[in-house]
C-alpha cells in the first residue's frame, strides 16, 4: 500500500516503537495466509488516526485490504465489515489515544457483542502525531505539553479495563520483542470473538520508555516488563486480575475466554429461527 | 351538492383511543375506495398527555390534513376547548358525554362512548361507536364500516366472531345516536375504485419498503423520533441471507459502520433525525471521501439541538446538503408524499450506488407519521442499480481518473486503503497539491452522474412561479389549484431532486421573474440554496412545528402575486 507509493510523506521518527508492530502483524498476517491458505485480499486492516494509524500505509509484502478511517472510530467502522463479511479476518490498529479517549465508547458495546475482531493497540502512552500531549495512559503527574504542571488525572490501567468490561481475549505486548508479538496477535486472530492485544509501542520523540520498559543494569533500571508465568490459566478470570493489578507490565496472554459464542456465531443461531416475508408479502400486508 | 371531502379529529388523552379511531376510519374508508390521510401530532410524554390526530376521507387524492373541521371528536373538557375554534362553520363536535357535560348549542353530540362500547360486551369498542356516528353524519353507507369489521377481525383465532359481532353492534350503536341528534353534514360522494391496486401506511414504511425494493442488506440506526418506526420495521424485517439489521449504540458508531458495510460490498443504510446527523457529520464526510455508497435518511423533526422532537419543520435542508466540513456538495432527495417516500429511497440507493458516495433521503415528521393511500408500487418495473464491482487483479489503482472506477470488494483481488485523509491513485495519504486537485475534482464531476432528475412543471409561461418542496407539497398545491380558480396567475414546480437539481429545470428557473418557496423554516433555507444558483427566489417561511394550512397559503401567495401586478402596473 505505501511505502512504495511516491507521494506518501509520512515516516515513523526512527526508533518509534511502530515498527516492531507493523514487522509483527506482516508475520502474523503471513502465518495466517500460509496456515490457512486463504489470500491475503481476505484479510481488512482497519485504523484510525495518530502515528500508529498510519501502519496501514506502512506494511510491507503482500497486501491485504486497507480503511484509514476516522479518529476514534476504527471500531464500528471494524463492526460493518465484519458484520457484512463474516468470512473476512478483521484487524484494528489504533493508538492509545485514539482507542481508549476518543474511541472509548465503542469498546463496552463490541465486547457485549464479543464481536470477532482483533485490536492491535499501540500504546505510548502519549498523542503523537499531534506532538505531544497527555493521553489516558499517561501517568498521573506526567509532564506533557499539555499538562505542563503534571498530568492531574489518573493514569487508566487498560488491562484491567478490558477485563472489566468482558474482552473475551486479552493479551499484553511490547514492540520490542516484535516475534513474540507476532504470536500474540495471530492466537488474537484465532480466537472466535473480541480479542484486544494491548502492544507498548514507545514513542522515541516525545515518551521514550524503552529503558523503563526493558530496564537498564547500567543505569541501574528495574525492567518494568515481566512474562506472564508458565503456568497461568489464562481461563482463570481472577487470576488474570491479580496479573494485570501486580506491579510492572505482564507480557503474555492474560485472559482467554472460549465459551462466550462471537456475534455472528449468534446471528446465526438466531437466524435459523426467525422466518421473513418476501417484498411481495410485505407490501401485500399494507393492502386495504 | 354531495360534499367530495369529509375532515374529522379525533382529540384526547394519549391512550384513549384517539389514534386508533383516526387510523380505523383511514382503513375503513380507503377499503372502500375513498382515498385518505391521517395526520398526527404526539405530546413527546409516553403514556397520556394531549394527543389528536386527524383524518381527511376524499374521493379525491388527499393533499393536505384539512384546515377546518367537518366533525371534532372530544375524549375531554380540556380537548374540546383546545380545538373547537377549529371547527368549521355548521360542523359537528361529537363528546364523551360520560366523562363531561356541555350545554347543548345545537353543534354538540353527546355520547357515553364507554358505555355503549360496555354494552356490546366488548368495551374496546369505544372506535366503532365514534366510527358508527362519523359514518350516520355523512351518510356513508353502514356496509363499508361492516366490511372493514369483518376484515380487521377474521383472523383465524376463536373469537373473531364474537368480536366482529360486537364491534358491528357498536357501529350500530354509535349510528343510532347519530342518526338521534338528527345532525346531518350532507352526504359523502360515493367513492370511484382507483384503477390501480391501492396500499395503505406510514410515510416510514413507505420508506423502509422502498430501501428493501432497493435491495438494501445492512440497516444499522441508534433510536430517535421520528425515525424510529424505520429501525423498528427493519430490525423485524430486514433478515435473511447476508440481510441483517442491527441498533447501534450510537449515530457514530452507526455512520461509520454502515460506512464499513458498503465499504464489504453491501448496499448499507440508516436513519436518524436532527440530533443523529449532528454527530453523523464527519462520518459522512468520510464517506464522501473514500466515495463509498450509503444512505442516510434524515426525517426532520424541528431543531435546533433537541428542537421539537415530535413536530415536523424543514429546517435541515443546509446541514444535509453540506453536511461535513470541508468541501462537501451532498446528494439529497426530499420526498413530498407518502408515495414519494417509497420511490426517494429507490432512487437514493441507485444514485448511491452510481456516484459511488453517500446520498441523504431529507423526508419529515409529518411525513413519517402520515398514513397515507398510494398506488400498490410495480415492484417488477422498478430500476435497481449496482455498483460496478472491479474484478481485475491485484495492483488495482481505485482511484484513478477523473470519474467512477469500479469498487473493489474485500475478499477479491484488487486491495486498496479506503482513505479518510486526502489520498493518491491507491488510497494512500498525500500531500501533493496536484494530487489534491484532482481528487477534489473527481469527487465533484461524479455529481454529473445525477443530473438525471425529473420534475412536474405547469404554466412555465408565467414569469412567477411556487415551488414547494418536501412535505410542503401537498398543502401548497392545494393553495396553488385554488389560486388558478380564482384567477390567479402561478407557475408550479416541483422536484424531490433536490441536490443536484436537474440543469433542465435551473435553466428554467433562471428564467423566472420571481420563485416563491413555502417552506417550514426560518432561514428561507431552500429559497437560498436556489438564489446561490442564480435563482430569484424568495421565501414564504413558517416555524411553529406544524405544517402550512391551505388557507394561510392562499392568503400569502395571492398577497406575493399582487405585490408584483403592482409592480407591472406602468406608473
Ligand atoms: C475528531 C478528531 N479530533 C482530533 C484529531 C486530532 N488528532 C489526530 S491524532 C490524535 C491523537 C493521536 O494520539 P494516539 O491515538 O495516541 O496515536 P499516536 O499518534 O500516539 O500513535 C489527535 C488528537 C482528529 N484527527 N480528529
Ligand atoms: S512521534 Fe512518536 S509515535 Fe509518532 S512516529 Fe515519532 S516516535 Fe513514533
Ligand atoms: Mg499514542
Amino acid at each position: 500500500m505505501s511505502a512504495k507509493g511516491r507521494e506518501y510523506d509520512f515516516k515513523w521518527c526512527p526508533g518509534c516503537g511502530d515498527f516492531g508492530v507493523r514487522r509483527a502483524l506482516e508475520w502474523a498476517l503471513e502465518a495466517r495466509t500460509m496456515r490457512t491458505e486463504l489470500p491475503i485480499e481476505s484479510n481488512v486492516v482497519v485504523s484510525g488516526i495518530g502515528c500508529s494509524g498510519n501502519l496501514v500505509h506502512l506494511l510491507e509484502g503482500p497486501q491485504p485490504y486497507g480503511f484509514h478511517g476516522l479518529h476514534g472510530r476504527s471500531l464500528p467502522l471494524a463492526f460493518g465489515v465484519k458484520m457484512s463479511r463474516p468470512e473476512l479476518n478483521v484487524v484494528i490498529t489504533a493508538g492509545d489515544g485514539d482507542f481508549l479517549s476518543i474511541g472509548v465508547e465503542h469498546i463496552p458495546p463490541q465486547a457485549l457483542r464479543n464481536l470477532d475482531v482483533t485490536v492491535v493497540v499501540m500504546d505510548n502512552g502519549v498523542y503523537g502525531l499531534t506532538k505531544g500531549q497527555s493521553s489516558p495512559t499517561t501517568p498521573q503527574g506526567g509532564v506533557t505539553v499539555s499538562t505542563p504542571y503534571g498530568k492531574l488525572e489518573a493514569a487508566l490501567n487498560p488491562l484491567e479495563f478490558y477485563l472489566t468490561l468482558g474482552v473475551t481475549f486479552i493479551a499484553s505486548g511490547f514492540s520490542g520483542r516484535p516475534k513474540e508479538l507476532a504470536k500474540l496477535i495471530e492466537a488474537g486472530m484465532d480466537h472466535q470473538g473480541f480479542a484486544i492485544v494491548h502492544v507498548q509501542s514507545p514513542c522515541t520523540t516525545y515518551n521514550d520508555t524503552y529503558d523503563v520498559i526493558k530496564g537498564d543494569s547500567k543505569k541501574g533500571i528495574q525492567p518494568k516488563a515481566w512474562n506472564v508465568p508458565q503456568e497461568h490459566d489464562p481461563a482463570d478470570r481472577d487470576a488474570a486480575y491479580k496479573l494485570v493489578r501486580a506491579e510492572g507490565l505482564p507480557i503474555g496472554i492474560i485472559y482467554r475466554n472460549t465459551a462466550v459464542p462471537s456475534l455472528a456465531q449468534r446471528q446465526d443461531q438466531q437466524g435459523k429461527k426467525v422466518s421473513h416475508r418476501s417484498l411481495e408479502q410485505l407490501v401485500d400486508s399494507y393492502r386495504v | 351538492m354531495k360534499s367530495q371531502d369529509f375532515v374529522v379529529r379525533f382529540a384526547g388523552e394519549g391512550g384513549q383511543g384517539v389514534v386508533t379511531s383516526a387510523e380505523g376510519l383511514a382503513q375503513a374508508a380507503a377499503q372502500a375506495g375513498y382515498h385518505a390521510q391521517t395526520f398526527a401530532t404526539f405530546p413527546s410524554q409516553i403514556l397520556g398527555g394531549p394527543t389528536w390526530t386527524q383524518a381527511r376521507i376524499s374521493t379525491r387524492p388527499v393533499l393536505s390534513p384539512g384546515d377546518q373541521l367537518d366533525v371534532l371528536v372530544v375524549f375531554n373538557r380540556e380537548a374540546y376547548e383546545t380545538h373547537r375554534q377549529e371547527v368549521r362553520e355548521n360542523g359537528v363536535i361529537v363528546f364523551d358525554s360520560g366523562t363531561f357535560e356541555l350545554v347543548a348549542n345545537g353543534r354538540t353530540l353527546g355520547m357515553p362512548f364507554e358505555a355503549l362500547a360496555k354494552s356490546t360486551g366488548n368495551p374496546r369498542a369505544t372506535n366503532m361507536v365514534i366510527m358508527g356516528a362519523l359514518a350516520q353524519l355523512v351518510n356513508m353507507p353502514q356496509e363499508y364500516l361492516e366490511q372493514f369489521v369483518k376484515q380487521r377481525f377474521s383472523r383465524g383465532r376463536s373469537g373473531d366472531e364474537e368480536i366482529i359481532r360486537a364491534n358491528i353492534m357498536a357501529l350500530s350503536l354509535g349510528r343510532q345516536e347519530a342518526l338521534r341528534s338528527g345532525f346531518n353534514l350532507g352526504e359523502l360522494a360515493l367513492p370511484t375504485k382507483p384503477e390501480r391496486e391501492h396500499i395503505l401506511l406510514k410515510g416510514n414504511e413507505a420508506a423502509a419498503l422502498g430501501a428493501l425494493a432497493a435491495g438494501v442488506d445492512v440497516y444499522i440506526g441508534y433510536p430517535i423520533s421520528p425515525a424510529n418506526t424505520i429501525l423498528i420495521f427493519m430490525e423485524r424485517n430486514l433478515v435473511g441471507p447476508g440481510k441483517f439489521a442491527y441498533q447501534a449504540s450510537s449515530e457514530i458508531e452507526a455512520i461509520n459502520a454502515i460506512i464499513g458495510a458498503g465499504y464489504a460490498g453491501k448496499k448499507a443504510m440508516t436513519a436518524t433525525s436532527g440530533p443523529g446527523l449532528s454527530l453523523m457529520k464527519e462520518g459522512i464526510g468520510m464517506g464522501w471521501m473514500t466515495e463509498v455508497p450509503v444512505v442516510i435518511v434524515n426525517v426532520q423533526r424541528g431543531g435546533p439541538a433537541t428542537g421539537l422532537p415530535t413536530k415536523t419543520e424543514q429546517s435541515d435542508l443546509m446541514s444535509s446538503l453540506y453536511p461535513a466540513h470541508g468541501d462537501v456538495s451532498m446528494p439529497v432527495i426530499a420526498p413530498g408524499t407518502v408515495e414519494e417516500c417509497f420511490y426517494a429511497m429507490v432512487n437514493a440507493f441507485n444514485w448511491a450506488e452510481r456516484y459511488q458516495g453517500p446520498v441523504i433521503v431529507l423526508s419529515e415528521q409529518i411525513l413519517s407519521e402520515r398514513t397515507q393511500d398510494i398506488p400498490r408500487p410495480d415492484l417488477s418495473s422498478l430500476v435497481i442499480e449496482n455498483r460496478e464491482v472491479y474484478r481485475g487483479s491485484n495492483g488495482y489503482l481505485r482511484y484513478e481518473g477523473p470519474g467512477v472506477t469500479p469498487f473493489p470488494v474485500p475478499g477479491s483481488p484488487g486491495a486498496y486503503n479506503a482513505n479518510a485523509s486526502e489520498h493518491d491513485t491507491h488510497g494512500d495519504t498525500t500531500h501533493l497539491p496536484s494530487r489534491r486537485v484532482e481528487m477534489t475534482e473527481r469527487r465533484f464531476a461524479k455529481l454529473k452522474l445525477l443530473e438525471d432528475g425529473t420534475y412536474e412543471c405547469e404554466h412555465r409561461e408565467e414569469p412567477v412561479a411556487v415551488m414547494p418542496w418536501g412535505g410542503s407539497k401537498g398543502p401548497v398545491r392545494e393553495a396553488y389549484e385554488a389560486l388558478l380558480d380564482r384567477g390567479e396567475r402561478l407557475g408550479w414546480y416541483y422536484t424531490m431532486q433536490i441536490n443536484p437539481l436537474s440543469p433542465r429545470l435551473l435553466n428554467e428557473l433562471r428564467q423566472k421573474e420571481r420563485v416563491i418557496v413555502p417552506e417550514l423554516n426560518y432561514l428561507g433555507q431552500f429559497a437560498a440554496f436556489l438564489r446561490s444558483q442564480g435563482v430569484r427566489a424568495e421565501a414564504i417561511t413558517q416555524y411553529t412545528g406544524l405544517p402550512f394550512k391551505v388557507r394561510d397559503l392562499v392568503a400569502r401567495l395571492e398577497e406575493r402575486v399582487r405585490v408584483r401586478q403592482k409592480r407591472t402596473v406602468p406608473a
